[in-house]
């Protein structure tokens, strides 16, 4: 089984957002990097199955030099190989693009991403590689069992779970339940020693074309302050709803 | 001369920093951790985060178990093996690595900073260290994977501070094949589940202690109840009997009578780890105060905004900063020692113990002082928390009992200070550390009319570099003459040693802090660079005064006449301030700095 997992490197949660450039650009002043938490559960799942079943697992970036860190946190956590493409990863079908073409060269049976990248949350990029690549897709993936080359599925859909069997190849966007926040690894010690001798393979980008482009980001207004109201108190939380937020 | 003597001949020796500068390319500041190293850290920090800190209470709970299960799950992670070689089964990391991964495990609760202290360090060392090579291959790689935990037997009832004068004793038996031993142990971290002991005793009537390798399951081991103490309530502490307890003879450590060697080698180990191991602690405990203090509204504002707090969180962060500078500074020069003793053919153990002996001074000195800034900080920790700082419910409360220990164990405080003012002298007597010529020339120049042009203090830092200087300068003038009038009588003048610890340790401090700014400001530029600018001012600020007082005292009490006379003016022209900082705005400064990120601003 030869899994290629693809990696997001984005803000950690705590981070502090700001903009530079007009608002153009994301300030990465100060702002520590983390796998993709999408990913990190299908990185994991990933290499369940390699445990359970054998194979390998690669990993994989599109992004420039600094996110070779996160690539080598995958291999620490037990990844066997990684690929950085070298390239900005802007728009989502020339991410798209550029992994399709590692994908074509490499026989894969599965590919794990995540369902969205917490970063700019476009959730586009597994499904147009699975287009490309003409491969079934299955988003919002929180369940998966493999025998041979059938796969059962589990999707989160609204409300509830829909269950799926498909064929290999297959690409999937994963989440939450392909393994839960328990099993994460933590890189021991020996991981992270043999990740300096793991190959990370960088490659030359493909031509591929950005259908999108940014014009600028804002923020949400920041929260105002919050009035307490002592519950036995309704009568003022009505008079404030009404002569102050003026919502009744 | 080849290279290599021009290297051995440059590096600062242990000690040195009293009478010699080095430039900033030359000292290892934190910043300066490679990928590998930070990823051990956070590999670190997010067990803390994940498998720790939700169930933190159970250290409170005296829920000894916890911690042990915690040494379990360190130990698959690779935690407890760091600096166990590898052909042991550890992962034969240099120091400053192992350092860090201390520092990291050690923040959140003393109960394991002190189960992972006594295991890696006090337990598990002297094996590496002193161990035959069967002794190594039966013990090392069951301690570097957490299946065994080990302890360290040295305090008895009766010999504390004064480790030597121990009572336990070992007796060859008639068949030579085993060691009888006798005898009282007393605050022993980790006996309620140590598998293994270090355990000193003395044989018929040496001189010094022998140490020995004890299984819990050897004949003749008893354990005492645990100890009920103020902080670190989920590290196990008893007293360990001895029993006629029948240890084989190729269990003895290192050699006869080398016991109290390996009791201190082990010790200056453990000092410079003890010191790391505030640190995260400390910082811990700022982001805790600086997100309450935010949140926290008096007067119709956060209390944050109160320059009575931000004067503490300025302090607290800067101590904390500084303490992390120094700490890391000497923990570097230690692997460096090593790396040249091994270049020069000594083995590996022999080159990890001259390394750090050679540095003895430093991490007597650390110690110290990184315990006393833990401590400082915890305080005003509870102190920002008003009376939810009084309450168990919130985090400050057990940190501030839990940082207490660390004054007391690893030699305490007083024992440290007048340890490394001795060891100073002791290497100035062999002449390993020339301490006396400068010295002299000190006299010559106070004799000197100053000069009177305007410096060129353009610069960064040139002003303080000379402040500095100057600090030297105070130390080896007081205390030369102090040498001078006691001669090896100084001994008994304690309260002059514990002046001139106090002087030493701010002046390694302040020079740490300073050297950590200049190169990041080499390296990022001043004006990214200015909250450690900062920082470092206001800590040569503190060290100027503290130098100060304390060589005024000493003054005071060893001179008379025209001798103190001449010592105090010398020292008020070594302690002035051409042009003081306004402490009040560099304060404001940091505070605004962490105040702003909410936490400890430098994560390095
Ligand atoms: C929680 C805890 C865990 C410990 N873990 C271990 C362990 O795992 N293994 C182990 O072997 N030990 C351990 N210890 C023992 C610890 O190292 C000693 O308590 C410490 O060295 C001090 O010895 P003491 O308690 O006998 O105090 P004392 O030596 O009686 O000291 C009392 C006071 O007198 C001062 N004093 C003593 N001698 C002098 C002197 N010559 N000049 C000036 N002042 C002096 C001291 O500084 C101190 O302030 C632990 C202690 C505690 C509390």
């Amino acid at each position: 089984m030869k899994v290629l997992v693809c990696i997001s490197h984005v803000p950690d949660t705590t981070s502090k957002i700001n903009f530079t450039s007009d608002n153009k650009e994301f300030d990465k002043n100060g702002v520590q990097f983390v796998i993709n938490p999408y990913d990190e559960f299908g990185l994991t799942r990933a290499i369940w199955i390699k445990e359970k079943q054998g194979g390998t697992v690669t990993v994989l970036n599109v992004g420039k030099a600094e996110t070779e860190p996160t690539l080598r946190k995958a291999l620490a956590i037990g990844a066997d190989d990684a690929i950085r493409i070298d390239a900005e990863p802007t728009d989502a079908f020339y991410v798209a693009q550029q992994i399709a073409a590692v994908v074509k060269e490499n026989n894969y049976d599965l590919v794990i991403a995540g369902r969205e990248s917490i970063d700019y949350n476009g959730g586009q990029v597994p499904g147009m590689l699975a287009a490309l690549l003409k491969w079934p897709f299955v988003n919002g993936c929180m369940g998966l069992e493999l025998d041979g080359n059938k796969a059962s599925l589990i999707r989160e859909i609204d409300g509830g779970k829909e269950k799926l069997s498909a064929s290999l190849p297959l690409v999937i966007g994963g989440q939450k339940g392909l393994v839960e926040e328990k099993d994460l690894r933590i890189p021991n010690m020996r991981g992270i020693m043999s990740a300096r001798t793991k190959p990370l393979n960088v490659k030359d980008a493909t031509n591929g074309d950005h259908r999108t482009s940014v014009g600028n980001y804002e923020k949400p207004a920041p929260k105002s302050a919050v009035k307490m109201i002592d519950a036995d108190n309704i009568e003022e939380l009505v008079n404030l709803l009404h002569s102050e937020a003026k919502v009744i | 001369m080849s290279d290599n003597t021009v290297q051995a001949t440059r590096f600062l020796k242990g000690g040195e920093f009293l009478i010699r500068d080095v430039s900033s390319d030359e000292v290892f500041i934190p910043e300066d951790f490679n990928e590998e190293q930070r990823m051990m850290a956070e590999a670190t920090t997010e067990f803390i985060e994940k498998e720790v800190i939700p169930e933190r209470e159970r250290f409170e709970k005296k829920d000894y178990d916890f911690t042990l299960s915690l040494m379990k799950k360190a130990g698959e992670l690779g935690l407890l093996g760091i600096s166990v070689a590898e052909e042991y089964g550890g992962l034969g990391m240099d120091f400053n690595t192992s350092m860090l991964v201390c520092d990291r495990i050690s923040g959140v609760s003393g109960s394991l900073s002190t189960a992972y202290g006594a295991h890696t360090g006090i337990g598990t060392l002297p094996i590496s260290l002193y161990g035959t090579e069967e002794q190594k291959k039966k013990y090392l790689p069951k301690l570097a994977t957490g299946e065994w935990m080990g302890a360290y037997c040295l305090t008895e009832p009766g010999a504390g501070s004064d480790a030597n004068s121990g009572k336990s004793k070992a007796e060859l038996t008639a068949d030579g094949k085993h060691y009888k031993i006798n005898g009282q142990k007393i605050w022993i971290s980790n006996a309620g589940f140590a598998n293994l002991f270090i355990v000193f005793a003395r044989i018929e009537d040496d001189k010094y202690l022998t140490g020995f390798i004890v299984e819990r399951t050897f004949d003749g081991i008893s354990f005492g109840e645990e100890e009920n103490k103020l902080g670190i309530r989920a590290s196990s502490t008893r007293q360990v009997f001895f029993n006629d307890c029948l240890v084989p003879v190729e269990n003895l450590l290192g050699e006869r009578n080398g016991g109290f060697k390996i009791a201190m080698n082990a010790l200056n180990y453990g000092r410079i780890k003890l010191a790391v191991a505030t640190l995260d602690a400390a910082r811990r405990v700022l982001t805790h105060a600086v997100q309450y203090g935010n949140e926290r509204k008096q007067f119709g504002q956060s209390i944050t905004e109160f320059g009575a707090i931000q004067q503490k969180l300025a302090d607290m962060a800067t101590y904390t900063w500084v303490a992390e500078s120094a700490t890391y500074r000497a923990g570097q020069d230690i692997e460096n020692h090593i790396a040249r003793l091994k270049e020069e053919g000594a083995s590996l153990s022999e080159s990890k113990l001259k390394g750090v002996e050679e540095y003895a001074i430093e991490c007597a000195i650390m110690k110290v002082f990184a315990s006393e800034v833990g401590s400082y900080v915890s305080d005003e920790g509870v102190q920002i928390y008003g009376g939810m700082g009084y309450s168990a419910d919130a985090p400050m409360e057990s940190a501030y009992r839990d940082v207490r220990i660390a004054r007391i164990y690893e030699g305490t405080n007083e024992i440290n200070r007048m340890h490394s003012v001795g060891m100073l002298l002791k290497k100035a007597l062999k002449g390993e550390l020339d301490l006396m010529s400068p010295a002299m020339k000190i006299g010559g120049e106070l004799m000197e009319i100053p000069s009177f042009d305007t410096p060129d203090y353009s610069e960064l830092f040139s002003e303080e570099k000379e402040i500095l200087g100057k600090l030297k300068k105070s130390i080896l003038m007081v205390a030369g003459k102090a040498v001078e009038k006691y001669a090896m009588q100084i001994e008994e003048e304690q309260e002059l040693l514990m002046a001139a610890a106090n002087m030493i340790i701010e002046v390694y401090a302040a020079e740490s802090a300073l050297l950590r700014a200049e190169k990041l400001s080499k390296q990022r530029g001043e004006e990214k660079t200015q909250t450690e600018i900062d920082m470092t001012r206001l800590f040569l600020y503190r060290a100027v005064e503290n130098v100060g007082r304390a060589g005024r005292e000493a003054i005071y009490s060893f001179a008379e006449g025209d001798e103190q006379r001449m010592l105090l003016m010398g020292l008020k022209r070594f302690t002035k301030l051409q042009n003081p900082i306004n402490v009040t705005e560099t304060r404001r400064r940091i505070a605004k700095r962490v105040v702003e990120a909410n936490r400890y601003p430098f994560t390095i």
